[in-house]
């Protein structure tokens, strides 16, 4: 059992003639994801690499049933071909264009809820159920099938962390990006709820950090309803306030949104915190040990 | 991106919101000019620089006649302003708003912003005005009033009506409360239609003579709308930023100048931090956050050695790339490369995550760099031979 994606998704790519998304799509074909089909307007009937392009995303979902769809489409368009996805009501939606308008995004995803699609994104890395299916830009190499699921707002310390979980020996059942701005499709709180009724998973990497309150609310959330053991990480002990640490969502503003703040509520949840992004595997094992 | 109190004035004004009378001046004289115009007995000057608490720190004068003016400006033009927001070194002072002076009868807070929770526009309104704003949430978060805004329908009238009740407006003079609620309308259109991140007007004043006037404005754009704001682009102020972080963000670099003696060059920005946590877990302190993007190319590379090592604080730097699917032989290669056309005068230490490891440590080891250029396996220990060599 996964959660989100397995062998059995088929991936459409929006904006796939870009050179992220040329890029992407090989990387996502390689590593075995069936994607079926394309869209760059204007470029209906042509092909990338064997894939078949359409103009608009309702063909390419008639022609070539896609139930997923991962967006490299540039920022000032990224929010309607998200509307654009949601209009013909695929179950996910994956965006990894990094830079669109927060207000954009109210706007999208204000859409995308009343059409009950999942998206994930903006501006993530993207999901992998390893072995089965890669949504999204991630060093699929890196992964190995098994029973950890990984939720984190960063791309590479999602790599790191799966690099050690790996490295010890731990696989993953599925690892989710959810990306970095501060309005987005998908929060922690949806992420761990899956990991939770997933019986596929035993335990859970989250990897929050600073700005907004969300790692503070999966606290409160973890107490209620995970029993499986979560190992976290927050980035951002070093961060000056009022600063954005190069995420739109990573600024510790009015005093609020400090790793402090997340890492006590984390721990009074239960969660095994670590101190530093090296000390994740290794916490895991121990974990796991009890 | 930030712009000053008289821009986001004549932003606002578009709307339909109240601004004081006013001008801005660059020198002296523009601002006695500026207080003529205006003709009345008090004005007000105004430094303009973007930090907050700009009255405390001696930036804001009520000034009454002409020679209090000019008094006023020469002692504020030029001025380093220190605020609790501009850090110990303060902002230089190159502009004030001159405007008329207003009779103030109550004085309220309101701001909008994206709230991250309700994923919609919030417009949050108080009856302290005048206040730090955080403060108020701290003490008494109850007299913080809240409305969210249904991007599909916009803000309602009745919701900019039910606010200026909720603010007791009427208690001061019911004839306020019409303006008071379009006032508030007109500040949700400049949000949206300039995209911006945060509107705050601290204080909104209630006049004696009847009107409800925006009395400060503070307005940020976000930077990721600015593509469709080419005209909000051109009020980018330079001398409000770092010279190598203006540098580093014209080309797409994404730098933080801190205090400690480590430079830092990382793929990716939770990755950034994770490496800046570590160093300080290691016992060092971070002398900057450097996100160097995917492409680490040697153009890249050697930019940000530039920037980094422009720091004199900076005794060491580390380089932490997590690539996975980047080829470590050739950001290795980039690395050696930038380390000799830079001259680099402190020691490297490299972290390389990704396909051709073995190939990299080679390219490391003949590079004849010797100990100004170290590989490291693994992040802690990235960290701790970066701390090492500061000691």
């Amino acid at each position: 059992m996964t959660v989100l994606v397995n062998s059995e998704t088929r991936v459409l790519v929006q904006g796939i003639t870009g050179s992220q998304g040329q890029l992407h799509t090989r990387g996502c074909k390689d590593y075995g994801t069936n994607i079926v089909s394309g869209v760059t307007p204007g470029k209906g009937g042509q092909d990338f690499e064997g894939v078949p392009i359409f103009n608009t995303v309702k063909q390419a979902v008639e022609a070539t049933g896609a139930n997923a769809t991962m967006i490299f489409v540039p920022p000032p368009f990224a929010a309607d071909a998200i509307i654009e996805a949601a209009a013909v009501k695929i179950p996910l939606i994956v965006a990894i264009t990094e830079g669109v308008p927060v207000q954009d995004m109210v706007r999208a995803i204000n859409y995308v809820k009343r059409q009950g699609v999942r998206l994930i994104g903006p501006n993530c890395p993207g999901v992998i159920t390893p072995g089965e299916c890669k949504i999204g830009i991630m060093p699929g190499s890196i992964h190995q099938p098994g029973k950890i699921g990984v939720v984190s707002r960063s791309g590479t310390l999602t790599y790191e962390a799966v690099g050690q979980l790996s490295g010890v020996g731990l696989g993953q059942s599925t690892c989710i990006g959810i990306g970095g701005d501060p309005v987005n499709g998908t929060n922690f709180i949806d992420c761990l709820r899956m990991f939770q009724d997933d019986p596929g998973t035993e335990a859970i990497v989250m990897i929050g950090e600073i700005g907004g309150d969300a790692e503070e609310k999966a606290a409160a959330f973890v107490k209620d309803y995970v029993t499986k053991p979560i190992v976290s990480f927050i980035a951002g002990q070093t961060a000056p306030p009022g600063r954005r640490m190069g995420h739109a969502g990573a600024i510790i503003s009015g005093g609020k949104g400090t790793a402090a703040e997340k890492m006590a509520a984390l721990q009074d949840a239960g969660i095994h915190v670590v101190p530093t992004p090296a000390d994740i595997g290794e916490k895991m094992v121990e974990v796991l040990k009890k | 991106m930030k712009i000053h109190e008289y821009q986001a004035k004549q932003i606002l004004a578009k709307y339909g919101v109240t601004i004081p009378r006013g001008k801005v001046a660059f020198t002296v004289d523009e601002a006695v000019s500026a207080s003529e115009e205006l003709g009345t007995e008090i004005c007000v000057v105004k430094a303009q620089i973007h930090a907050g608490g700009r009255g405390k720190g001696g930036g804001v004068k009520v000034s009454k006649g002409l020679e209090a003016v000019r008094t006023n400006a020469e002692q504020i033009i030029g001025m380093q302003l220190v605020t609790h927001q501009t850090g110990p070194k303060g902002q230089q002072v190159e502009r004030v708003l001159v405007e008329e002076g207003i009779d103030i009868k109550k004085e309220l807070y309101v701001s909008l912003l994206v709230d991250r929770g309700f994923q919609q526009v919030v417009m949050l309104a108080s009856t302290e005005g005048g206040m730090d704003i955080e403060q108020v949430a701290a003490n008494t978060p109850e007299k913080i009033l809240k409305v969210a805004i249904d991007p599909t329908i916009g803000m309602r009238p009745y919701q900019a009506t039910e606010l200026a009740y909720g603010l007791e407006i009427d208690k001061i003079n019911p004839k306020l409360i019409r303006p008071a609620a379009a006032l508030f309308q007109g500040l949700y259109e400049a949000f949206v239609n300039e995209d911006c991140s945060l509107v705050e007007i601290n204080p909104l004043v209630l006049t004696g003579d009847g009107r409800v006037i925006a009395l400060d404005s503070k307005i940020t754009i976000d930077d990721n709308a600015l593509f469709r704001h080419k005209d909000t682009l051109a009020l980018r102020d330079l001398d409000e930023e770092d010279p190598s972080e203006t540098e580093a963000s014209d080309n797409d670099l994404n730098y933080i100048r801190l205090d400690g003696s480590i430079g830092c060059m990382v793929n990716g920005a939770g990755l950034a931090m994770g490496t800046m946590d570590i160093i300080k877990a290691c016992g060092g302190e971070p002398a900057n956050f450097l996100d160097v993007g995917g492409g680490s190319t040697q153009e890249r590379v050697e930019l940000a050695f530039r920037l980094i090592s422009s720091d004199p604080h900076v005794k060491c730097i580390l380089i932490n790339i997590f690539g996975g699917i980047v080829r470590c032989d050739m950001v290795a290669a980039g690395v050696v490369a930038a380390i000799k056309n830079v001259d680099l005068k402190v020691p490297v230490v490299v972290r390389l995550e990704g396909t051709n490891a073995a190939e990299a440590h080679q390219i490391v080891n003949d590079s004849g760099l010797g100990s100004r250029l170290r590989m490291a396996d693994g992040l802690r220990d990235a960290a701790e031979k970066a701390v090492a060599a500061v000691a």
